[in-house]
């Protein structure tokens, strides 16, 4: 028996070696095999702003060097060329999106390319006199940076054409059917996501994450559940002329119709993002240029919502409030007069709120508008998408470096609990905000206004609201 | 001598109330016996050499089990994976589901490697000097998993970059630690699971490996003191051994049910002697014994509502333990 025994163990050692050997056999584990199915630890499905800062600040983990990551992207890789004219869809990006940025080498490119600087931020109402205004020196660092979408996207693009070792992007292609495995009846299951791509290849992974914007494929396969909101509102972007000054001041006004709001882009530029009624929306694209301009100028300056009773109360809270705490009111600076819009760049979207119950299951994970769309009210929507590009960063890490396969619930949970607990009090303020500046009822244009007052003053407040802003 | 060892751990005895197998189920199940390399073959070419030298050395003994005591039968056991009777294939599916059921019976299990990982990892990276930064900290460290059960840790480690054995007398758990691998490429090439005792790899394979773990099994041995001395002897000198242990009510729904119980309703004779907390001082005058120097002992504690471990002062309830092996050279050193 004892001989036996020895016998086993020599063939034990042999294991060993050749277990040592089979290095090389790794890589090709993971090459296409003949059925045309490629596998891929993980997959990015959507190259939106968000999906594409997810596969580049993943490509920057030297933790998942060694990982094979893909990302898809239905539409063509686009041919960019920064020209002078500016387009009408732009960012407001927070500190926070900023640094993601920093760190995944994609700031320097916005930078070299085109973004506004925000130094201070105006809040005010048309109903009453009240107003909230956020200045630099109130900040340890500058509120944000105004950015166009394109740029955004083509900056993220290049970087990640220069890590391309790293992350293989495949345009043109589209996720068409996903099946994903653990159910409640496979709790166990080791099995991969099989995504069947429209070029009729499969592609295997362990890890899906969900990218693909407000209608996302990915969501509806991994069968997660959906709140919607229709706030019957559209949206009129537009790009706007001003005359050159130092611009450097966001602006936002809230009518009764609901808020309006122009964004620095250069120092004779603004971004416009004008929240209404569907009939005022359409009223307004089917105005001239002249008209519009008109428009705009009036619905920042005009004064005929002033509600007497909640203006002279005001008055009298804001006299109170100097009594206590001096000197800590601000002053009201004036928006600069639109002289110009660009040609074609008026745009109408319709405005909606979509919240995914949960961001995860077993083998996926949901990003940016996939995971939660909402009213671009505080230009926060594509920052929280950032910030979920963050986090998951962070928890994949930290699951590549503890060795756990990369699509474990209980990471991908970390990061649903730690996102939610974010996003849905971003979500329930912009939404109750929306709300409350959609009236010109007294009591609550009363309790607004004091409420926006209050928070001027009340130095320690703002600061708590700004942290919220920006990260 | 070794055959009577042999017979005292795994000898189809009580070894272990969670994971014991009588000498019955021995004698039927033996032939699954890695029955699933030949589906790891389509990954991995490496599997296709196991399974032929199994088929080669077929009329000996199956596979790579090692120190069996049913000697006499393995003369002429057969190979095949058929042999299996419907009740013990129910069996299996039982387990196999317990296994890799993340939020199932052996949820903490699951849970302590975002602790025991990192343990392991850092304690390993720090006593080896490694300077990684691509994914691979334990990149070609070679570790034995002792009583790795269905590799809930082994895995873990093969995806830091280690080779990895895993070593556990229930051939059940081995064999389904092997299926688990097939659809983990990354994984495959990397471990290797043994249905055998840790005394029998010792005789053979003494100072082969970088580091030996034993997670989680101190608890269920007969004899702690040989237990331990084989894991030693197992590692090369500098090499490094791992221990954590906890007390069993906590986690008595996973394994006290779990396998004694609910699968094999068997409770098995004189369990107190062996189902005992072993307090760390005593680990640690063992292990000293073994010319070990101990390098850290952290108390863990589970918290089930939040299905989570936290590293704690306090040892007495669980608690993980990191030991080296004294370098006879190092020493010489030391006193020059
Ligand atoms: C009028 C308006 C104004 C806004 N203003 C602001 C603002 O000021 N500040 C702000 O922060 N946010 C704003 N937002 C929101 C912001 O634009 C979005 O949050 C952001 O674009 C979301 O990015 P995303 O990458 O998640 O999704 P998307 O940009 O929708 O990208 C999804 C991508 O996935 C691809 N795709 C879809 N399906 C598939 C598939 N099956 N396979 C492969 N690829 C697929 C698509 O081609 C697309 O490229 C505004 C939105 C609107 C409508
Ligand atoms: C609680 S499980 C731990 C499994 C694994 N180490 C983990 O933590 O995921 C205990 C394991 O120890 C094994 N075991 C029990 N007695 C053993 C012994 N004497 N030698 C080696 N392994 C043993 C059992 O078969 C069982 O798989």
């Amino acid at each position: 028996m004892a001989v036996n025994v020895m016998k086993h163990c020599v063939k034990c050692t042999r294991v060993w070696n050749q277990l040592a050997r089979c290095q090389p056999v790794l890589s090709r584990c993971y090459q296409t095999n003949n059925n045309g199915e490629q596998v891929a630890d993980i997959v990015i499905s959507g190259g939106g702003m968000v999906g594409a800062a997810m596969a580049c600040s993943l490509g920057h983990e030297s933790v998942l060097q060694n990982k094979k990551i893909i990302l898809l992207e239905a539409a063509p890789q686009k041919q960019f060329k920064l020209t002078e004219k500016l387009s009408n869809r732009t960012c407001t990006l927070s500190p926070a999106s900023i640094q993601l940025f920093e760190r995944c080498g994609v700031w320097p490119v916005i930078e070299s390319m085109r973004c506004q600087q925000v130094l201070r931020m105006q809040v005010w109402e048309s109903c009453s006199n009240s107003l909230i205004s956020f200045n630099q020196d109130e900040m340890s660092d500058e509120l944000a940076y105004v950015a166009e979408n394109d740029v955004i996207l083509e900056s993220i693009n290049r970087r990640l054409n220069e890590i391309k070792d790293r992350i293989e992007v495949m345009y043109s292609t589209k996720a068409e059917n996903i099946q994903i495995p653990g159910g409640l009846d496979e709790p166990d299951s080791n099995a991969w996501v099989n995504i069947l791509l429209n070029n009729g290849q499969t592609l295997k992974t362990k890890l899906l994450v969900g990218s693909d914007g407000m209608n996302s494929t990915v969501r509806k396969a991994a069968n997660l559940h959906t709140v919607s909101f229709d706030y019957n509102q559209k949206a009129i972007v537009a790009v706007l002329n001003i005359s050159e000054t130092d611009n450097n001041v966001a602006w936002q006004r809230f009518l009764p119709t609901g808020p309006i709001a122009m964004l620095p882009m250069s120092d004779t530029a603004m971004s416009l993002i004008w929240t209404t009624s569907p009939e005022h929306a359409d009223h307004l694209r089917s105005l001239s240029s002249e008209s519009l301009v008109d428009a705009v100028n009036d619905a920042f300056w005009h004064d005929r919502d002033i509600n007497q009773v909640a203006d002279n109360f005001t008055n009298n809270f804001q006299k109170l409030l100097n009594n206590i705490l001096p000197g800590e009111s601000s002053l009201r600076q004036l928006p600069p007069t639109i002289t110009g819009l660009q040609e074609g760049s008026v745009a109408s979207f319709p405005l909606g709120l979509t919240h995914a119950s949960n961001y995860v299951r077993h083998r996926v994970a949901l990003i940016g508008d996939a995971a939660h769309r909402m009213h671009p009210l505080a230009g926060q929507g594509v920052n929280l998408g950032f910030g979920d590009v963050a986090k998951l960063t962070e928890i994949i890490t930290k699951a590549a470096s503890d060795g756990s396969d990369l699509g474990t619930l209980s990471y991908l949970k970390e990061y649903e609990t730690s996102r939610q607990r974010k996003v849905l009090p971003v979500m329930a303020t912009i939404d109750g905000l929306q709300r409350l500046y959609h009236t010109d009822f007294t009591p609550v244009v009363l309790l607004r206004s004091l409420g926006l007052q209050a928070t001027n003053a009340l130095g320690p407040l703002k600061n708590k609201i700004i942290e919220k802003a920006s990260d | 001598m070794l055959s009577r060892k042999t017979l005292k751990l795994i000898g189809c005895g009580n070894y272990c109330r969670s994971c014991i197998l009588t000498s019955n189920n021995c004698k039927t199940l033996t032939s699954v016996k890695f029955g699933t390399s030949r589906s790891s073959s389509l990954h991995c070419p490496l599997a296709l050499t196991f399974s032929k030298l199994r088929y080669q050395k077929a009329g000996m003994c199956s596979g790579f089990q090692i120190g069996r005591n049913c000697s006499s039968k393995s003369q002429n056991r057969p190979v095949v994976t058929t042999t299996m009777d419907e009740e013990e294939l129910k069996h299996f599916q039982a387990l196999a589901k317990s296994w890799w059921d993340e939020t199932g019976d052996f949820e903490a299990l699951h849970a302590m490697n975002k602790l025991r990982v990192p343990f392991i990892r850092d304690g390993l990276v720090d006593q080896n000097d490694i300077v990684e930064s691509d994914g691979l900290p334990l990149k070609d460290l070679t570790i034995v998993d002792v009583g790795s059960g269905g590799g809930i840790l082994s895995e873990p480690l093969a995806r830091l970059g280690a080779f990895v054995i895993g070593l556990d007398p229930v051939e059940e758990s081995t064999t389904i630690a092997q299926l688990h691998l097939k659809e983990d490429p990354r994984v495959q090439c990397r471990v290797k699971y043994i249905n055998g005792s840790v005394e029998d790899l010792a005789s053979t394979e003494s100072e082969k490996f970088d580091a030996v773990v034993a997670s989680e099994v101190v608890e269920h041995v007969a004899d702690l003191v040989s237990f331990v001395e084989s894991c030693c002897k197992l590692l090369k000198p500098g090499g490094s051994l791992f221990i954590t242990t906890m007390n069993k009510t906590v986690l008595s729904k996973s394994l006290a049910v779990f396998a004694a119980e609910k699968v094999f309703k068997i409770v098995p004779e004189g369990t107190h002697d062996w189902e005992k907390f072993v307090p760390p001082e005593d680990l640690k005058v063992i292990l000293e014994n073994n010319n070990m120097d101990v390098k850290m002992i952290h108390g863990m504690l589970y918290l089930p509502v939040f299905r989570e471990w936290k590293w704690v002062k306090d040892t007495s309830i669980n608690y993980a333990l990191h030991a080296v092996k004294i370098d006879p050279t190092d020493v010489a050193d030391d006193r020059l």
